[in-house]
């Protein structure tokens, strides 16, 4: 509910300023530090403060662009990182969904589970990955299972926090009104906890993105996180930078995705 | 005028030595309690008492530890489809339009369009048909509260279960809900088991006050201290010392009882 209300800062007079005018300043002004840090770029890679090696300016980055584009290996290299990304996460947040479900309605299985699940959310990303490779080898499996793990832990934490945390009255509510189990959980529940729902599928997913990179240091030979640690070997770090922006770009349109999903489906909710 | 109220079928209330205990603690003891179809009861006592308690045992929100409650001859054992509370508070579910929540009180199994225009008619049995489409937070509390009576309305209830319905609406929204209510009960016929701390509340829309209070020096745990007959017409003097000998008894002494006109000159 709160996200909704903060995007939509709508409850001030429009003082003559139409909201297309106000979403144009909201954008121009989110670009004002790419541009700057771009210009700062390439005024210390043309300065000579870094080496090439070091720092390679912007135009090199994108002519590092225009040649993976022409090799054809970018959209290798992106579409099985989103590949694994979206694997991973529909995996991981359906798990999370359903075990944070369980672990917010049921004291038994709070009690059961809640102490466990949080022992292993403490453990970093890459300490799993010697553990999986072992278990499943070096294919697409515990590349995506590292993605889903990541994805899990947002998931999981927001939905168990807030059912726990639902209004009793709205619950007494319903099974006053001869809601129980399923339809007590469907109509009362999960819409009450719904902007939480979101938060916690928009942060799993871009935690998926944190663990895509630890993924793909397990000896792939594709993606994004290949491209960076090949790079990193190789020396290209206009690649390496490259690698980088994919990765920032990417992840900042997965969310925006995400984001307008949750307007669509909060809008109507409070 | 007013929308047509139909299908409401008056239920009768019996208790009979009911108690209710949490843990050693005695809330309700020995309580009982006959409720005719289409009777208004008022549940009248100090806060704490637990005549809250009790409504909900009617509602079959909660469990008596002993005794029995029975809605229209039948044993309540769990939610009750037979009765619809209001509670203190509207309780609607933010998400939801007015008109959606007052259509989670009528039956699952009807058709969309049904539901809908259902909906819509209990919605103007409160007078709030033109705000369908508004959201809780939209509408005034005392607008919520009336939602809430359409939702209970709804759900064409043989009992409805009032449970402090006005408590937090200011004097004048109160009058007005209490106005409604009179309304609808002599409309629909319905029975009304109302919970309230509110003397003329209760002498105002109940046929029978019902005060429940510890005994003094007796046994632990709430029960009937005193059944109470409204008549219907009630002239002022007479609702005056009813009302002072209720709040005595509910340990609020009164003195306001009309003195004897000379020495009041």
């Amino acid at each position: 509910m709160s996200t909704v209300t903060t995007a939509r800062p709508a409850a001030r007079p429009a003082a003559g300023r139409p909201a297309s005018r106000r979403r144009l300043i909201t954008v121009a002004g989110g670009l004002v530090l790419p541009v700057a840090l771009l210009a700062a770029w390439q005024a210390a890679a043309s300065t000579g403060v870094y080496s090439v090696a070091q720092l390679p300016p912007p135009l090199s980055v994108a002519q590092a662009l225009g040649e993976l584009v022409d090799g054809g290996l970018l959209w290798q290299h992106i579409a099985i990182s989103v590949q694994r990304v979206l694997i991973g996460f529909a995996a991981g947040s359906a798990l999370g969904f359903a075990l944070g479900a369980l672990v917010g309605l049921s004291a038994t299985v709070r009690t059961l589970l809640a102490p466990s699940i949080a022992a292993l959310r403490a453990v970093p990303s890459l300490a799993w990955v010697p553990l999986l490779v072992l278990w499943l080898g070096i294919g697409e499996g515990p590349k995506i299972t590292l993605v889903a793990i990541g994805s899990f832990f947002p998931v999981y934490t927001t939905l168990s926090a807030a059912l726990a945390h639902t209004d009793p009255h709205l619950v007494e509510l319903g099974r006053a009104y001869g809601l129980r189990g399923a339809s007590l959980l469907g109509r009362i529940m999960l819409p009450g906890v719904a902007p939480s729902i979101f938060s916690g599928l928009r942060l799993g997913l871009a935690q998926g993105w944190l663990f895509l990179v630890a993924a793909e240091l397990i000896a792939s030979s594709m993606g994004l996180g290949f491209l960076l640690t090949d790079s990193q070997n190789t020396g290209r770090t206009d690649i390496l930078l490259l690698a980088i922006l994919l990765l920032a770009a990417l992840g900042k349109t997965c969310d925006v995705l995400l984001g307008l999903v949750e307007r669509r489906v909060l809008r109507t909710h409070s | 005028m007013s929308p047509h109220i139909a299908g409401i079928a008056p239920a009768g209330v019996s208790l009979s030595d009911v108690g209710r205990a949490f843990g050693a603690h005695v809330v309700l003891r020995d309580i009982d309690l006959e409720v005719a179809p289409g009777e208004v009861v008022a549940l009248l006592g100090a806060s704490g008492c637990g005549k809250s308690t009790l409504l909900r045992l009617v509602g079959g929100l909660d469990h008596a530890t002993s005794g029995s409650v029975k809605v229209d001859g039948a044993e309540v054992t769990g939610i009750d489809p037979r009765c619809a509370v209001v509670f203190q508070e509207p309780r609607l579910l933010p998400w939801r339009t007015l008109a959606a929540n007052v259509a989670l009180g009528l039956p699952r199994d009807l058709p969309r369009s049904e539901r809908a225009a259902q909906a819509r008619h209990w919605l103007g049995v409160v007078e709030l048909e033109r705000f369908e489409g508004h959201r809780p937070r939209q509408v005034s509390g005392g607008m919520a509260q009336r939602t809430a009576l359409a939702r209970a309305l709804a759900r064409r209830p043989g009992v409805l279960l009032l449970d402090e319905p006005f408590a937090a609406l200011d004097a004048l929204t109160r009058l007005r809900m209490q106005n409604l209510v009179e309304e609808v009960q002599r409309r629909a016929g319905t029975t009304i088991l109302l919970v309230t701390h509110d003397v003329d509340e209760a002498l105002r829309l109940a046929d029978r006050i019902v005060l429940l209070a510890a005994e003094p020096g007796g046994a632990p745990g709430t029960t009937v201290a005193a059944t109470v007959h409204v008549p219907g017409e009630l002239d002022p003097a007479d609702a005056a010392l009813l009302r002072d000998d209720l709040l005595t008894r509910l340990g609020v002494p009164q003195r306001t009882t009309p003195a004897p006109k000379e020495t009041v000159v």
